[in-house]
C-alpha cells in the first residue's frame, strides 16, 4: 500500500523546515501545502486544533503535531535508511535535551529580535549569541552535532541558519564573527541537497520581516 | 549493574514524575536531596545548562530535564512499558507530555499572581484542563490506556500538587462537576501502588505552598495584589 503524506508548513518556518529536511534525508515522498498563517485554513484547524501551527504531518490521513516529535515519528516509521537519532539511549537523551534546548529559546528570542528596538534589542541580540556560543561548545571540533554523520540536533538547528541573516541586520552584528565554527558547521550542512533544498532564502526572510515590521508600525 | 543515582526536591513533582518512572521499572536507585538555595557541586556538575532539578546519573552519566529523563528510562529499562509501542500512538502520547509543559506557566500564574492576571490565568487554565479532559484524555480510564504511562506520569502534579495551591490560592480549578472526567482519572491514579507510596505527605506540602504563596503575593507589584 502507497503511504500517503502530507506536510502543512509555512515557507519560513524553521521548524516546518526540520521536517522538510528529515523527509528529504529519508527520500519520502510527500505533498507540501503552503499555509497562509494569517487566514489559517479549514485543514490546518481540523488537523491542528489545540495549536493550529505549522509544522502538521498528515500521515495516511492521521495527524502528527509539533516538528521535533514529527521527525522521531518520521525515523520510527521510516527507519531503513538515513537514521536521525543514535541508536544508544543515551546519545539519544543528549540529542532530545540540546533539541528541547533548541526549542526553548531559539523561536523567543527570534521573534524579539524583530519586534524589538534600542536597549531590549541589544539585551536579545546578548542572549542570542549566548544560546549560539553554547550551541557552538557543544558542537566543538566535530563535524556535525551527531559526530560525523548529519542528525537530530543537526535538523533541530539548521532551520534557523535562514533567519541569522535577519537576525544579523537587524541586530547589526555578525553571527559569524561571535560563532565562526557555528557558521562552518552550518556551511557543511547546506552541502547537503537535504537541507539546500529544504532551507528558505534568507533575504526573502528578511524581506518578509520588513514587510511584517512596516505593517505594525514597528521600523 | 550501573549505579542511578536520582537528583531531586522532595515537593517538586518534576523529581517525582522521574522516582515514579524507575518505581514502575524496578529499577534500584538512590536518591539525593537538593537544597535550592545552595546546589551542591555535583548538581552544577551535572547539569551545567540549567542547573536544576531533576537530573538523573546513570553510571556517571547525566541525564537532565524531565521529560529527556523520562524518555531515557523508558528506553534503558524497557520492561513494563510506559509509551505505546505503535509509533502513530507514540507520537500522541509524546504531544500530550510536550502539551502540559507548554501550559505550565499558566499554572506557575495561577499560583503566583493576583487580580487581573490571576483572573487571566484561571480562565486559561481551565480552558487548558478541558482540553485535557476532552481530547486527552476522552474516555479512557489513564491517558495510557487501561495501565498508567508516561502521559499519566507526567500529569501527576494535577492529582496531588494542584489540590494544595487551590486551597492556598482560594481558588478550585479541578470541580468534579466541570471536569468529571479527570476527577475520577485523580482518583484511578493515586490508587496505583508506586504512585499512592510515593506522594509527598499532603500536610507538609500544604505548609510549603502557603510559605511560597506569601512571598510571591508580597513581591507582586503593589497594583496586582
Amino acid at each position: 500500500m502507497a503511504d500517503e503524506v502530507i506536510l502543512l508548513d509555512a515557507w519560513n518556518s524553521a521548524f516546518g523546515m526540520r521536517v522538510r529536511v528529515a523527509l528529504a534525508e529519508k527520500g519520502i515522498k510527500y505533498e507540501y501545502k503552503e499555509q497562509d498563517l494569517g487566514n489559517k485554513s479549514p485543514l490546518l484547524l481540523k488537523m491542528n486544533p489545540i495549536h493550529k501551527k505549522v509544522p502538521v504531518l498528515i500521515h495516511n490521513g492521521k495527524p502528527i503535531c509539533e516538528s521535533a516529535i514529527i521527525v522521531q515519528y518520521i525515523d520510527e516509521v521510516w527507519n531503513d535508511k538515513a537514521p536521525l537519532l543514535p541508536s544508544d539511549p543515551y546519545e539519544k537523551a543528549q540529542a532530545r535535551f540540546w533539541v528541547d534546548y533548541i526549542d526553548k529559546k531559539m523561536y523567543d528570542v527570534g521573534r524579539r529580535v524583530w519586534s524589538s528596538k534600542g536597549e531590549e534589542l541589544e539585551a536579545v541580540k546578548k542572549e542570542i549569541i549566548q544560546h549560539l556560543k553554547l550551541l557552538e561548545g557543544e558542537l566543538g571540533d566535530k563535524p556535525y552535532f551527531g559526530g560525523e554523520t548529519f542528525g537530530f540536533v543537526d535538523i533541530g538547528l539548521i532551520g534557523f541558519y535562514s533567519w541569522f541573516y535577519t537576525y544579523e541586520t537587524l541586530g547589526n552584528f555578525s553571527i559569524e564573527a561571535e560563532c565562526p565554527k557555528l557558521i562552518a558547521w552550518a556551511k557543511r550542512c547546506m552541502e547537503k541537497e537535504s537541507v539546500s533544498k529544504s532551507l528558505a532564502d534568507p533575504h526573502k526572510v528578511y524581506e518578509f520581516i520588513k514587510g511584517i515590521k512596516k505593517m505594525l508600525g514597528l521600523e | 549493574m550501573e549505579e542511578v543515582k536520582v537528583y531531586g526536591v522532595w515537593a517538586s513533582p518534576y523529581s517525582q514524575k522521574v522516582i515514579w518512572a524507575l518505581k514502575l521499572k524496578g529499577v534500584k536507585f538512590d536518591y539525593i536531596e537538593e537544597d535550592l538555595h545552595n546546589k551542591s557541586q555535583k548538581l552544577l556538575q551535572y547539569n551545567p545548562v540549567y542547573k536544576k532539578i531533576p537530573v538523573l546519573v546513570h553510571g556517571e552519566k547525566p541525564v537532565a530535564e524531565s521529560v529527556v529523563i523520562l524518555d531515557y528510562i523508558e528506553e534503558t529499562w524497557p520492561e513494563n512499558p510506559l509509551l505505546p509501542k505503535d509509533a502513530y500512538e507514540r507520537a500522541v502520547a509524546r504531544f500530550w507530555i510536550q502539551f502540559g509543559q507548554e501550559k505550565s506557566p499558566t499554572f506557575h500564574a495561577f499560583f503566583r499572581t493576583a487580580g487581573e492576571q490571576q483572573e487571566k490565568a484561571v480562565k486559561e487554565a481551565l480552558e487548558v484542563l478541558k482540553i485535557l479532559e476532552e481530547k486527552g484524555l476522552g474516555d479512557k480510564k489513564f491517558f495510557g490506556g487501561n495501565n498508567i504511562g508516561l502521559v499519566d506520569i507526567s500529569f501527576g502534579w494535577l492529582a496531588h500538587w494542584l489540590e494544595g495551591m487551590e486551597e492556598v490560592v482560594g481558588i478550585k480549578l479541578m470541580e468534579p462537576s466541570t471536569l468529571p472526567r479527570l476527577h475520577k482519572w485523580i482518583k484511578n491514579f493515586k490508587e496505583v501502588p508506586v504512585i499512592q507510596e510515593n506522594l509527598p505527605d499532603p500536610e507538609k506540602l500544604l505548609a510549603y505552598f502557603k510559605v511560597l504563596r506569601e512571598k510571591f503575593v508580597r513581591d507582586l507589584p503593589s497594583n496586582d495584589q
